[in-house]
């Protein structure tokens, strides 16, 4: 209707541009590659001869119930070399389907990448542990570690699918997480009220997204360039405040009161689920809320589908009617709002107090799991737990001594990442339009 | 569900929405930036390398305060006036004369410009002359280290620079200057060769290894897909990781030493230093500027770079015109990797002598404000890189005189950054907006002249 009102995108210049609008997509519809069988083969090979024909003697040992749970399960023992080799050749197995498929020129479903990568984490697991110097580990911590650790991951990867949804790439979440950290810690000391850091972080969170979408949309800026500005703004912008003001007078600026860890009787002491599920922090319950809410708003709504039309094909969606800009502003500031909630993990609950920089770059991890979570919600939190069991596997590999040096344990994410981006998770295609400014014609 | 729209749109058909100039003017730009929405946006808009804006006559006089030199010098301006409302805003004296603001006004005015000159002024004093030195040599001291902490800027930012221009987001620096200094450190302290052959192999494999790691990008770009802003930030990260790891191998770790350091260059392997070893200045500078020409030479005077910015304006375009857009990818991640490889060699051959892993410092992330400062060309960066490495120099000293942190730096150089890439709001702050005379027919014709001048 307002195509009538908006000629196809008029005083380009570029004769025959507009109809190419439509064809962008159509080049990420390629047949079948070869990449996912090809990778997941090598994948598996690799884990054959290293989890397995050279996979560690020793009998890993995973302790599953923890003292104070309402009935024990015993410790699960692995032979090492055995269940590397067992694990490996299911992998195989799964890559040969892949190629199979390929052969069949059919795409590999989804749960067979899903299932292979929790083979390879198991495998990867019990070789790294059973090379360790001793070589037990309690499953149920290390499940409950991760989980904590990619709290505020969780939180910025749903930043960056609301946004990128909405067709605006967002590459400020550090910024979002640092500047919502800050925030917090400021907010909650002077109030003495953790609650409102947690509502001030969101404030913060929102603020650094407008600024992203101000310029990003009203002035049309690349928006990888104002992510990337902002999270040098933010962080200069912090550093400098908490070494003006916060050292000045550390006790009224910088000690925030803690959000107490809220434990849910009964249902917290079953075994492994139940610290994950019912032992968490506010933060940490809200994180389970927003990734349903989230979910459920951008696939079930109106509201999201109003959203994905904005990011995917924004002039369909201005033709019927919706307000593309608007769309991308709000949407950008929510994700900005639930960044900053994030940000408040690291001040309100992991630790009590701000440090310089105190997000060390998970703002980025949370990009990665996004993509490597294929712009789901769902997808997204897996894949932050995936990132957060990466970095508390990392320290807990220090603690019981493996073969494997804790840099590379620390370079997972982002090796990881690397791969999935270059074809383990099969076609992963962004939102068509994001980071695409809209002008209307 | 349409008759619920239905009224919006009436509404919408009754008042037509009044484009303002700057907003048609920003569509122009975005028109040409994406060919009409096709095609994500170049790293650098068309229009601001060419430094033409679509629309309006171009009088001397507009061009002068409208052009993108005048909204550059403008950028600058606003971010330092915020950058000092933010250093006055934590001042001590701007404190207790607020409490006084409406009794007398003036004090809390004055207040707040001292609090904002007298940083500016130490930064300035340590930047760029210090006139209580003794002796000239002393007094334009800060000027060369200024020009020291400047040369990683400006190759880098270089590499940054290159990439835009071919439409790619080089973040990677960081990780280019990682892996150079871990192969220049690694000639320079493992190996042992004679004066002069020693150096040029230390040069040569930084820039292999700067080269290398950005043509891996490059590739997994050109082959896969992959979108490169993701794969560098991931390449900074391995690279930081594998830093870390190979500094607590014996082969890197200085013996005896339990810190993570590598063993210190050898005499030979290291730049000489231009002004002799009272200045931290070292052969490097003389390299970076040979890199500007090289750059600029490459950019504007040969196929390869013709190419560059071929696929960087348009890809289909180009693709469509028989370039290779692949190879072009490949070849430009390349390139710029070996850029940020020089400024990699620069910190352990020439600024620092040993590798730690701290040897990048943050040069690869400010070399992206510097090559955005410089609007992507070779000299723009060059003059980016120089006023970025003063903000550096001068900041230690700020520091040190009057107690401001050095992230004031950090919060300047990115608001310059924001307000070059938005000319419309440092013109709407300035009240230099163009009036609006000339309707979009105009603004089509010149828009055809700045995608030809960008091509």
């Amino acid at each position: 209707m307002s195509a009538t009102a908006t000629p196809p995108r008029p005083g380009q210049g570029r004769p025959g541009s507009a109809p190419e609008s439509g064809d962008v997509q159509a080049t990420s519809g390629k047949p079948v590659v070869w990449k996912t069988p090809v990778l997941l083969t090598a994948l598996g090979l690799v884990a054959f001869i290293f989890f397995g024909l050279m996979g560690p003697g020793q009998t890993a040992k995973f302790g599953i119930s923890t003292g104070g749970d309402f009935f024990q399960l015993p410790a699960l023992e692995v032979p090492a070399m055995s269940g590397g080799i067992v694990l490996s050749i299911l992998m195989l197995g799964l890559a040969a389907y892949a190629v199979y498929l390929k052969t069949k020129a059919r795409p590999a479903p989804p749960w067979l990448t899903i299932a292979f990568t929790v083979l390879f984490v198991a495998a990867f697991l019990i070789w790294v542990v059973g090379g360790a110097r001793t070589p037990s580990i309690s499953l149920a911590g290390l499940i409950a570690g991760s989980v904590t650790l990619a709290v505020p991951l969780v939180f910025g990867s749903l930043s960056g699918v609301l946004c990128e949804r909405a067709g605006v790439v967002n590459i400020a979440i550090e910024g979002q997480l640092l500047g919502g950290a800050f925030t917090a810690a400021m907010v909650a000391s002077l109030t003495q009220n953790p609650f409102v850091g947690l509502l001030a972080a969101a404030v913060a969170g929102a603020v650094v997204s407008m600024v992203l979408a101000a310029f990003s949309i009203k002035y049309l800026v690349n928006q990888i360039i104002v992510g990337v500005v902002l999270n040098v703004l933010v962080s200069g912008v912090t550093g400098f405040l908490f070494s003006t003001v916060m050292q000045a007078d550390k006790e009224k600026f910088n000690s925030p009161p803690g959000l107490d860890i809220i434990e849910i009787p009964v249902l917290s002491s079953i075994p492994i689920i139940g610290p994950i599920l019912f032992k968490q922090s506010l933060v940490g319950y809200l994180m389970y809320v927003a990734v349903v809410v989230v979910w459920v708003g951008l696939f079930k709504t109106k509201w999201g589908l109003r959203v994905r039309a904005v990011g995917e094909h924004p002039q369909a969606a201005d033709t019927m009617g919706i307000n593309v800009n608007a769309t991308r502003f709000w949407n950008v500031t929510l994700g900005g709002a639930i960044a900053g909630i994030g940000g408040s993990f690291f001040t309100l609950v992991a630790i009590d107090s701000f440090t310089k920089e105190i997000s060390g770059g998970r703002g980025f991890i949370a990009i990665a799991a996004l993509i490597f979570g294929r712009w789901n919600p769902i997808g997204a939190f897996f894949a932050a737990l995936l990132f957060g069991f990466a970095d508390n596997l990392q320290s807990i590999v220090t603690i019981i001594g493996t073969p494997v040096p804790s840099q590379f344990m620390a370079m997972l994410p982002y090796l990881v990442t690397v791969l999935a981006v270059a074809g383990l998770v099969g076609r992963s295609r962004p939102p068509a339009a994001s980071g695409i400014p809209y002008v209307k014609g | 569900m349409p008759e619920e729209r239905h009224p919006k749109h009436a509404d919408q058909h009754a008042k037509p929405p009044e484009p303002s100039p700057a907003a048609e003017e920003t569509a122009a730009v975005v028109a040409v930036d994406t060919a009409g929405g096709a095609i994500s946006p170049s790293a650098v808009p068309a229009t601001a390398q060419s430094g033409k804006l679509p629309g309006g006559p171009d009088t001397l006089v507009r061009k002068i305060f409208t052009g993108s030199g005048m909204v550059s010098v403008l950028a600058v301006l606003l971010a330092l006036f915020i950058g000092g409302l933010l250093i006055a805003s934590t001042d001590k004296q701007v404190g207790t004369t607020s409490s006084y603001l409406f009794a007398r006004p003036a004090d809390f005015l004055s207040a707040v410009w001292n609090a904002a000159t007298r940083s500016y002024i130490a930064l300035f004093q340590g930047a760029v002359f210090n006139p209580r030195g003794s002796g000239l040599a002393v007094q334009f001291a800060p000027l060369m280290e200024t020009l020291t902490i400047a040369t990683p800027l400006i190759t880098a930012g270089l590499g940054v620079a290159l990439a835009f221009r071919a439409g790619l987001f080089n973040i990677g620096a960081q990780g280019q200057i990682i892996m150079a200094g871990i192969l220049a450190a690694w000639v320079g302290f493992a190996l042992h060769l004679p004066l002069g052959l020693h150096l040029v192999l230390v040069l040569l494999a930084g820039i292999i290894g700067g080269a290398l790691w950005g043509g891996m990008v490059g590739l997994l770009k050109a082959r896969t897909g992959a979108h490169e802003v993701i794969l560098t930030i991931m390449f900074n990260y391995i690279a930081l990781y594998f830093l870390r790891y190979l500094l607590n191998t014996p082969a890197f770790q200085r013996p005896g030493e339990t810190n993570p350091i590598s063993p210190i260059l050898d005499p030979t392997a290291v730049y000489p230093q231009i002004f002799g070893s009272q200045y931290r200045l070292h052969l490097g500078f003389v390299l970076a500027i040979a890199a500007t020409v090289l750059v600029w030479w490459l950019l504007n005077r040969s196929t390869v770079g013709f190419e560059f910015r071929a696929v960087g304006a348009n890809p289909k375009a180009a693709l469509t015109a028989g370039i290779n857009v692949s190879r072009s990818t490949i070849l430009v991640m390349a390139i710029a990797g070996a850029l940020a490889g020089m400024s990699g060699v620069a910190q352990v051959a020439g600024t620092e002598k040993v590798l730690t892993d701290g040897v990048a410092a943050t040069y690869g992330f400010d070399a992206i404000t510097v090559a955005l400062l410089g609007r992507s060309t070779p000299w723009g960066t060059f003059a980016a890189g120089l006023l970025f490495g003063a903000f550096r120099a001068g900041a230690v000293q700020m520091q040190i005189q009057t107690g401001t942190p050095i992230d004031i730096v950090l919060v300047v150089q990115s608001l310059i950054v924001l307000f070059i890439a938005a000319p419309p709001l440092v013109r709407a702050v300035f009240g230099l907006n163009p009036r609006r005379k000339k309707p979009a027919r105009a603004g089509k014709s010149q828009q055809a002249a700045t995608t030809g001048g960008a091509a």
